[in-house]
């Protein structure tokens, strides 16, 4: 189509010009021949930026099937039909072939936007708490993204660990609600505090913090089937506050057992952000979950948090510096037997059955080149089950991205258990990702 | 217990309702809101007073990493239109905000959603496999298309196209906006390109690959850049070619863009007798360009200048 056009173009040149050769041209005549030519530019340009889309809608639902039948037809110079010149031979039949790996983000279109993130650590140090194998492939995370319908998005989230495969997340999101609600479906990363909400791969660590690992869930966290519902509440002076409502089966690692079908458990989260200047800004959050715990249904655990994080970044220089502070804390209230209690401590009358745990994070990182990044982390939390023994922490980390898509880490760790020794450990992370250019979270 | 799954029920049944009902409809001012502010003044020059325009990046930020802050949300969940560059300029900070903003009338294929690079001649279409040891390349094209200003034309009329069809009472009145534009921007093109003209054909280094559509316009010749590749920040290995190219070509401009760091640049300025000049690439990248005009007038001016003073 494209080539037509142009020969077009060229030959009405070509004919202007020659009766302009004739007649002498005023500079009129050469004033609306420009603009003619200009508007033929420009139609050109529409019909090309058509023919991209059209490109990028129509090929990918033809079968593949055809493919080898004509393979044998095609030019071997030209394997790739989404040049302009391929595109441009499609029109001559519809049997266009299209070999693999080729073809572009058109070839592509309807499938799915699919990445890949590896994350390999390695370990140095003793700790008999929590030991660590010295080489791990500690995840492959698949990500699988696209638009279901005009009316709903969904995204997928498989983690392939050492021992075997976890949906960590899948859900869809409904985004063409009424009254402006997001509503989502599926298993997802609760809506508790910040660190539960992350991914391995965007955390600001090769760990998680201590009171995670203590209070909520460890690695996998508060991850569940349920569905969520958000909405952003109206708030003067460009305050942005949003609601989080979320209802789950019950069942988040060691934080929430559904030992029956109406063992239902609850997340609800308030955030609050504000723009301080165009270079920084605040984020505030308070978190409230509640569920059955692993002791049975007449046993609940309640989870409070209240998360702040200040961040810093000079938009003209937005690549090469920032900063972020942030803070967690969080309270876990948990029922349990109270001849469990009785084992643990030296009964102490009132406080039979039911353990009050807390635990902070305090962390703060800082861009200071464009591929660097050095942060620290201090940690303390009690134990959920006995809230009389606590463990403190600390780490130091460097980060380093040799481009985008790939990201090296050190981490120093070393953690005060209640037991009254220390482990000091050295990871090592790589972090490498292929695929779609996925949107960092905020 | 039992009261919950009730609720959950009625909740579900909530949905599938709401999923169905339709959007009240407004008789109030169009809110548009654009990803960069080059948009948001081509859209301005078309709107008028009927309609309310803004960007949510910045002029002087580097419009690949912006970050999707929630105070973002807050324009977008109101707008009747969102604008953007397309061709995955925005890709690292657009979806989520649009998928977050509970806004059905801005999302990608409902009426509200224009991806203006449709309309534009997009240059540096990638032929053939693209992976990313080419560094992050956009494989669907160069999106950095409104730096000429033909494409300027061609977007905004795209624009009054679109805002016609949303508000068609006005329609009459968009299109006489964009001729209106259309001419003046032709006559500023004729003295832009007039001060372009005498280096027509220069040979040019930049930092990043966003001025080939302007670099194209006016005539010029982007032989090498200062990232070895897109998004790679600069090497001392691909420096010192980069240096002898320049002296090579005899080559002594070197666009850069305002967010990227200038000691790479300046090194090699000096070592080759070059120029390092900080051109805008977008509108609001200085308080003064505050549209898209001035914004060339910005960008030419310090170029003739450079172009004279390295003669």
């Amino acid at each position: 189509m494209k080539r037509i056009l142009n020969l077009f173009i060229v030959v009405a040149l070509a004919s202007s010009a020659l009766m302009a050769q004739q007649q002498q041209p005023s500079a009129a005549d050469v004033a609306a021949l420009m603009q003619k030519v200009r508007d033929l530019e420009d139609r050109v340009v529409i019909l090309e930026g058509q023919l991209r889309q059209v490109k990028a809608q129509q090929q990918p639902a033809q079968p593949t099937a055809t493919a080898p039948a004509t393979a044998a037809n095609a030019p071997a110079t030209q394997p790739q039909v989404t040049t302009e010149q391929g595109a441009a031979g499609a029109t001559q039949g519809a049997e266009t072939v299209r070999l693999g790996g080729a073809g572009g983000a058109a070839a592509k279109a309807l499938n799915p936007d699919i990445s890949v993130i590896g994350d390999f650590i390695g370990s140095a140090g003793h700790n008999p708490n929590e030991p660590t194998p010295s080489f791990q492939m500690h995840e492959s995370e698949i990500g699988l993204q696209a638009i279901v319908d005009p009316y709903a998005r969904a995204d997928f989230f498989i983690s392939f660990g050492e021992e075997g495969v976890n949906l960590e997340e899948g859900f869809i999101t409904f985004t063409a609600l009424p009254k402006g609600f997001v509503a989502k479906a599926g298993k997802m990363r609760a809506a508790f505090g910040k660190v539960n909400t992350l991914h391995n791969h965007v955390l600001p660590w090769v760990d998680r913090p201590l009171v995670t690992r203590n209070l909520v869930g460890g690695e996998d966290g508060i991850d569940d089937a349920g569905i969520s519902v958000q909405h952003i509440i109206p708030a003067p002076k460009n305050w942005f506050v949003e609601f989080t409502g979320q209802g789950f089966r019950g069942d988040s690692s060691d934080v929430f057992r559904a030992s029956n079908k109406n063992d239902l458990s609850t997340v609800g989260h308030l955030r609050v952000f504000k723009d301080i200047t165009d270079n920084s800004n605040i984020d505030l959050g308070a978190s409230y979950s509640r569920g059955h715990n692993t002791f049975g249904t007449d046993f609940l655990t309640n989870l409070y948090g209240v998360d702040a994080t200040w961040r810093w970044k000079p938009l003209q220089r937005s690549i090469y510096r920032s900063f972020v502070a942030r803070s967690e804390f969080i309270w876990r209230q948990q029922d349990q037997p109270a001849v469990l209690s009785c084992q643990l401590l030296t009964c102490p009358g009132a406080a039979l059955g039911v353990q009050r745990a807390f635990g902070y994070y305090a962390s703060a990182d800082y861009q200071f080149a464009r591929r660097w990044f050095f942060g620290g982390r201090f940690d303390h939390s009690d134990r959920a089950t006995n809230a009389a023994l606590a463990d403190k922490g600390g780490a130091l980390v460097l980060t380093y991205w040799p481009s985008e898509f790939a990201q090296v880490r050190g981490q120093y760790r070393i953690t005060r258990y209640a037991e009254h020794f220390d482990a000091h450990e050295g990871f090592i992370q790589l972090q490498f990702a292929l695929g779609a250019h996925g949107a960092h979270p905020f | 217990m039992k009261m919950m799954n009730s609720q959950l029920k009625f909740l579900i049944v909530l949905l599938c309702v709401a999923l169905l009902a339709p959007s009240a409809a407004q008789a109030k001012k169009l809110k548009v809101i654009t990803t960069l502010t080059d948009l948001a003044s081509l859209t301005q020059e078309i709107s008028g007073d009927k309609v309310d325009v803004e960007a949510l990046a910045k002029g002087y930020q580097d419009p690949h990493f912006v970050e999707p802050k929630p105070s973002f949300l807050l324009k977008l969940r109101n707008a009747d239109l969102l604008i953007s560059v397309g061709l995955d300029l925005e890709i690292g900070w657009l979806p989520p905000l649009i998928t977050q903003s509970g806004n059905g009338r801005i999302q990608p294929g409902a009426q509200g959603y224009l991806d203006a690079s449709q309309f534009a001649e997009i240059l540096e279409q990638p032929q053939g496999k693209v992976d990313r040891s080419m560094g992050d390349v956009h494989p669907l094209g160069n999106p950095h298309y409104w730096l000429d200003p033909d494409n300027g034309r061609r977007v905004a009329k795209g624009i009054a196209t679109k805002l016609g069809e949303l508000d068609p009472g006005d329609s009459a009145y968009f299109q006489q906006r964009y001729q209106d534009f259309a001419n003046r921007l032709a006559e500023a093109e004729k003295k832009w390109d007039a001060e372009m003209a005498p280096y027509r054909g220069r040979k040019i280094v930049t930092y990043h690959r966003s001025w080939p559509n302007f670099a194209k316009h006016f005539g010029l010749d982007v032989v090498g850049y200062i990232e070895p590749r897109p998004g790679i920040p600069p090497t001392p290995s691909h420096t010192i070619e980069l240096v002898n190219l320049m002296k090579r070509e005899n080559i002594k401009i070197e666009l850069i863009e305002p967010y990227f760091d200038s000691k790479t640049p300046n090194s090699i300025a000096s070592m080759t007798g070059g120029k390092v000049v900080v051109m805008l690439p977008s509108v609001g990248g200085k308080p003064e360009v505050t549209d898209y005009f001035k914004l060339f007038d910005y960008d030419i001016a310090l170029l003739t200048k450079a172009f004279q003073e390295t003669k």
